[in-house]
């Protein structure tokens, strides 16, 4: 990525303290904060409890992975191949629940394993990203980049390049089932959200990932075990976007190899960038992307439930990306 | 030399102040710059050096204050207008672009043209000329990187001359050159004096500056504490003003702060035997006693950082063996040596040191994260309890344990990472540069706590490049040059002049091969 | 695939110069591998293709390679500015699109404005882009990134959501652009080759390649050095946003319009991996034209060999390319890792 600029540089643009930390931590909050009130206020049959369900059950997915994202990112990587493995976990599925007498290689299986070996899919290919990226010290955008461009070839091979039908009971209670109101698949995101949360501020990995993230050279020099965490973060991004793959296979009915999962890695970016955290690792943010991704979902359902264009909306995503960044950079260089 | 009082200085600083985040850096300095006139800039590290020459050439601002250049008030907004108008640096760094030739190098951001494209065989043939009348010797078509430091800033010199500079300012040119490199870039100071160039050398190396300048300017604290005629100063009268100690001071400050016990027949802890990489170290071998100091001195490049990075195992080595307590090793890792009760201190604070969003805490019980935890998960209990012994224990000064390290002063950065050793409970302390950079208070603290430490029995290896420190602190002294072990002086033999005189015989020696 | 040239001869004067012989022969023998490995392995495989497969050979399919390579070889040629500058440009997609529908609405008002506008527009999405990542010093990864996003939307937008193709209505000047041939060889290959040679000039032989090199390596030293630095970032983003849109007009100009919104989709992956193939170092510094055209051509072949040679499917192109550029990524990794260890210091 960009060579880093010592102090004397970034000290020379330093901007007026307005406060830019309290904006870049705090900001995320705020402005979904000001985004549901105006839905409540002027957003028609925003307050009915199917549209609520309805945005949870679209938020899911993302923030799973971004999740994984997050703990990439939190180490100063990237991990570009998400939404190929989520095409793969999903192919992996189709092909596990379907008979053979329908779909060529299916081995009709029955949900449960299916749904083991999808996330065993995912987890291979994050583990792979791991040595790559880890053991072999090839540039996390580009070792992930060769997998976005191979995983989703390697997703059309296993389904032959066609779209796999699903009716599987089993996936379709997934999609639509609930509790108290609540979408199973929202309550799996949430509790993978705070998995997650233990795994960064209990744990020793936690430790490791975000002080790997802060200053690789002094993490190795004390001793963590730098290659094993890397290899880890890869491998659960792997696994979450996996989960994430059959949470929206599910949702669709059906494997699509083609489109499953595409974007997923710029929206999950996006969620984590604006959600506070740093690019270039080292301050890990939990809450802040499960915010940033229900800002991000919240936005688009609230520009096309008044009529916006789909078009304007990406235009305005675009500018909440750089705008999220901006603040992050300026906030940094007073650190 | 001329008196310069008939001639405007080509540059002239008055009054300039500079504040970073309400401290301020540079207070009402005011300095003049003559052609013709080496004029040399000293000072310890936070005096203000490299903000006033950041200043001067455009890197920075001023907030008070004003710089003339050839008698006109000059704004730079950036490194490019001071070079045009003929203010070249040269800096500690080379910072020229490896990749590209020598001749493209030269002649970067004012390429000769011929039909629009660059005159590439005129610029190869100048370039070629001017480094010729330097007395470099180079093939001008290859890329700079295939070159050695030393030519490399010699080529950083040669495009600063040719640009028909006005000023020449070197920031510390020489703190990676070899010593015939020395004098050949000294030659070309004494060319440029002559050609009546305006020359600010920046040095904390004494001998250059009674060899090469006309002029010295002491600062300190962000303050100009004297200007004035190199030949009417002797070497302890500048080194009490850049140290704001008197003269008298100096020389009854010299006391031990560690060493001196009885620890010649205690078994060995850590022993390294034939450490060997290509071109780095040649056969270096040392042992550590338990409550032993043990000095690695040398200059820079010597080869002392690399030795203590190759006993860590943070530098891969060709052959040769590490053993802890008579047992080898048969992984070379960082981690591999901790677990085994070896701990090092790296010599860049920032770049190797601390994580700097992490709080204290974190940065103290990072590297024992195990000994902290449970099962995997980090036990805040054990966390707190040693984070508050080490906190009191080194007088960390902070608002608590969770401020982030990056707000605190270099020493106490410096402390925070020391914790973060002891906290691994080590048998071999491996301390590279443990007071550079930090204040004079945390300084002594530190090293008493060296002295302490090996007391109590660990083993330690000191490196600084304050060859006062090496002799006060240490045992045993290793003296290297180039990556060799020139040999050992123990107890008594331990002095400022026996090293020195161990360095130079080697440099001697090497002079006489050569010739 | 993996083919090591012997290491050149290590002249004995570099060690007098205080180099040392093993640093000089390990990076001589990594620029020699990724400055000539594509072509190296380009040589190689046109000849086993010519060898094992006699459609191959067939001077109607390397027409065809040619061509259908010259118009993400025109984005190629200004990716490998930006990467050189030590950037990223995923944008390239987007703004081919952009190019593509934006010369199909103006093909009704004459053949100079359908040039011109998409040019312009492509041109002025560079400048913002480039303004963002110099002058507010924003990662030019998360800047392109929202570059590729917020672009597509406007060209969306210009197409009613997607649901406009406009066509060129007969144009025989402009629509010779596409599809008129020189030598028997298609004008957007002459001028895909033409732009790489004006590239290389550029780069090798003007004052500003020599900035984009030093900026690439080192922006702080470049800073230093004077060398306008905010202006070379900026005008490799645009630069990037000409070629392009030089692309997307002339896939108009070929195709008679018709195209959809999503024109372009991924190009930027494409791009990037033959600039990458090509032996420019992502983290930037170091790279050549030369390099980036045989990348690009290299990985037109191997999908025509997988394609047509081997009669795998798409999708198995795909698993192929993405293994090959992930082989070229590792082994330029290990080597440079090589070279660094070597060194002294």
């Amino acid at each position: 990525m960009t060579a880093v600029t010592p102090d004397d540089f970034t000290s020379r643009l330093r901007v007026p303290r307005i406060d830019l930390e309290w904006v870049r931590d705090k900001g995320v909050y705020l402005a979904l904060l000001a985004l549901g009130l105006y839905n409540v206020l002027f957003t028609p049959h925003f307050n009915e409890f199917s549209n609520m369900q309805l945005i949870m059950k679209q938020v899911s997915a993302v923030l799973i992975v971004s999740l994984g994202m997050l703990l990439v990112i939190g180490t100063g990587g990237i991990d570009l191949s998400v939404g190929a493995t989520m095409a793969i976990a999903g192919s992996v599925l189709g092909l596990a629940v379907s008979p053979g007498s329908s779909v060529s290689g299916g081995m009709g299986l029955s949900l449960s394993i299916a749904v083991v070996l999808a996330i065993l899919s995912g987890l291979v290919v994050g583990l792979f990203n791991g040595f790559v990226v880890g053991v072999l010290g090839v540039q996390p955008i580009v070792a992930t980049l060769s997998l976005l461009v191979g995983g989703r070839g390697l997703a059309l091979v296993l389904t032959s390049g066609g779209l796999v039908q699903l009716f599987t009971p089993g996936l379709t209670k997934l999609s639509a089932g609930n509790v108290h109101g609540w979408p199973y698949v929202i309550l799996i995101a949430l509790a993978l959200v705070v998995v997650v949360a233990v795994l960064v501020r209990r744990t020793t990995f936690g430790y490791r990932l975000v002080a790997i993230g802060g200053n690789r050279r002094a993490s190795v020099l004390a001793g963590l075990p730098v290659r094993r965490t890397i290899i880890t973060v890869y491998a659960l991004s792997g696994v979450l976007a996996a989960i994430a793959g059959i949470i929206a296979t599910a949702r669709l009915h059906s494997a699509d190899p083609s489109y499953l999962g595409i974007g997923f890695e710029l929206n999950a970016i996006t969620a984590v960038v604006v959600g506070g955290s740093a690019l270039s690792g080292g301050r890990v943010k939990i809450l802040g992307t499960l915010a940033g991704a229900v800002l991000m979902q919240l936005l688009t359902s609230t520009l096309a439930s008044h009529d916006v264009p789909a078009s304007a909306t990406q235009v305005i995503q675009a500018g909440i990306i750089v705008a999220a960044v901006y603040i992050q950079r300026t906030s940094r260089s007073s650190e | 030399m001329t008196t310069a009082l008939d001639k405007t200085p080509t540059v002239s600083v008055r009054g300039a102040t500079k504040r970073f985040a309400g401290v301020t850096a540079l207070n009402d300095v005011s300095i003049d710059l003559w052609p013709g006139e080496v004029h040399a800039l000293v000072g310890e590290n936070g005096a203000g050096k490299s903000t006033l020459i950041k200043l001067i050439t455009g890197v920075y601002q001023l907030d008070e204050g004003e710089v003339r250049y050839q008698g006109r008030v000059a704004h730079f907004r950036s490194p490019r207008d001071a070079q045009l108008a003929g203010i070249q640096t040269i800096y500690q760094e080379v910072h020229l672009a490896p990749q590209l030739s020598v001749a493209r190098n030269v002649f970067l951001g004012r390429e000769p043209h011929r039909f629009g494209s660059i005159d590439l065989r005129r610029m190869n043939r100048d370039s070629q000329e001017i480094l010729s009348r330097y007395g470099i010797v180079a093939d001008v078509r290859r890329p700079l990187g295939e070159l050695g430091l030393g030519v490399q800033q010699m080529v950083a010199v040669a495009r600063a001359v040719s640009a028909d500079a006005g000023a020449v300012i070197m920031d510390e040119p020489t703190s990676s050159l070899e010593p015939r490199e020395v004098d050949k870039l000294l030659t070309v100071v004494g060319l440029l004096r002559e050609q009546g160039v305006a020359i600010v050398y920046v040095s904390h190396k004494l001998d250059e500056i009674f060899r090469a300048c006309d002029t010295v300017t002491v600062l300190r604290d962000g303050r100009l504490v004297s200007t004035g005629p190199v030949a009417e100063l002797n070497r302890l009268t500048l080194i009490s003003r850049m140290l704001g100690r008197d003269a008298a001071d100096l020389v009854t400050a010299r006391t031990q702060f560690g060493g001196g016990g009885e620890i010649a027949d205690e078994e060995p802890v850590l022993k390294a035997t034939g450490l060997q990489r290509k071109f780095v170290l040649e056969d270096i071998s040392l042992v550590v006693r338990p409550g032993e100091v043990v000095g690695l001195a040398g200059l820079l490049g010597s080869g002392r950082s690399e030795t203590a990075k190759a006993i860590f195992g943070a530098l891969p080595l060709d052959s040769g063996t590490v053993t802890m307590e008579g047992k080898p090793y048969h992984r070379n890792t960082p981690a591999s040596r901790i677990r085994s009760g070896v701990a090092m201190l790296p010599e860049d604070r920032k770049a190797e040191g601390i994580i700097p969003g992490m709080s204290i805490r974190d940065n103290i019980g990072l590297a024992a994260l195990d000994l902290l935890s449970k099962g995997g998960f980090v036990s805040r209990k054990k966390q707190a309890e040693v984070v508050n012994v080490f906190m009191k224990r080194l007088r960390i000064k902070a608002s608590g344990p969770d401020q982030k390290v990056s707000e605190l002063s270099g020493g106490n950065q410096q402390k925070v990472l020391l914790a973060r050793l002891l906290c691994l409970n080590p048998k071999v302390l491996l301390l590279d540069e443990p007071t550079r950079g930090i204040d004079v208070g945390a300084k002594a603290e530190v090293q008493a706590l060296i002295a302490e430490l090996a007391e109590k029995g660990l083993g330690v290896v000191l490196i600084s490049s304050e060859l006062e420190e090496v002799v006060e602190g240490s045992d045993t002294v290793l003296v290297l040059r180039d990556g060799v072990a020139l040999g050992s002086l123990f107890g008594d033999e331990i002095s400022e002049d026996a090293i020195m005189n161990m360095i130079a015989g080697a440099a001697a020696d090497e002079a006489e091969v050569a010739s | 695939m993996t083919t090591q040239p012997a290491p050149a001869p290590v002249h004995v004067a570099t060690a007098e110069l205080g180099v040392t012989a093993g640093a000089a022969k390990a990076r001589a023998l990594a620029s020699l591998v990724s400055r000539s490995g594509a072509v190296a392995v380009l040589v190689l495989l046109l000849i086993s293709g010519a060898i094992f497969d006699q459609g191959f050979i067939h001077l109607d399919n390397l027409r065809n390679i040619a061509l259908s390579a010259s118009y993400i070889g025109l984005i190629t040629a200004g990716m490998t500015f930006v990467i050189i500058s030590g950037g990223i440009d995923l944008s390239v997609g987007s703004l081919f699109a952009l190019g593509v529908l934006t010369s199909a609405f103006m093909s009704e008002y004459g053949s100079f404005w359908t040039i011109v506008v998409p040019l312009l527009c492509c041109a002025a999405a560079g400048f913002v882009q480039g303004a963002v990542i110099a002058w507010l010093r924003l990662p030019p990864f998360i800047v392109t990134l929202a570059g590729l996003t917020g672009i597509r939307g406007v060209v969306y937008y210009i197409t009613d959501e997607g649901n406009l193709t406009p066509q060129v209505p007969g144009h025989k000047a402009f629509e010779n652009l596409g599809q008129g041939k020189l030598l028997t060889i298609g004008y957007p290959v002459w001028i895909c080759l033409v732009v790489f040679a004006v590239g290389w000039w550029l780069l090798n032989r003007t004052a500003f390649g020599q900035a984009v090199q030093t900026v690439g390596g080192n922006d702080t030293a470049a800073e230093l050095m004077g060398l306008p630095v905010k202006r070379v970032k900026l005008l490799v983003y645009v630069i990037s946003g000409l070629t392009a849109g030089l692309a997307g007009i002339l896939t108009t100009a070929s195709s008679g319009g018709g195209q959809e919104a999503r024109i372009g989709d991924q190009y930027e992956l494409t791009a990037i991996a033959a600039v990458v193939i090509g032996g420019t170092l992502l983290s930037g510094g170091v790279g050549s034209m030369v390099g980036s055209l045989a990348g690009i051509t290299l990985w037109f072949v191997i999908s025509n060999l997988v394609t047509q040679g081997l009669q795998f499917n798409a999708q198995d192109q795909l698993v192929v390319s993405g293994g090959f550029l992930l082989v070229v990524v590792v082994l330029q990794t290990l080597l440079s890792r090589r070279a660094a260890a070597a060194e002294t210091h």
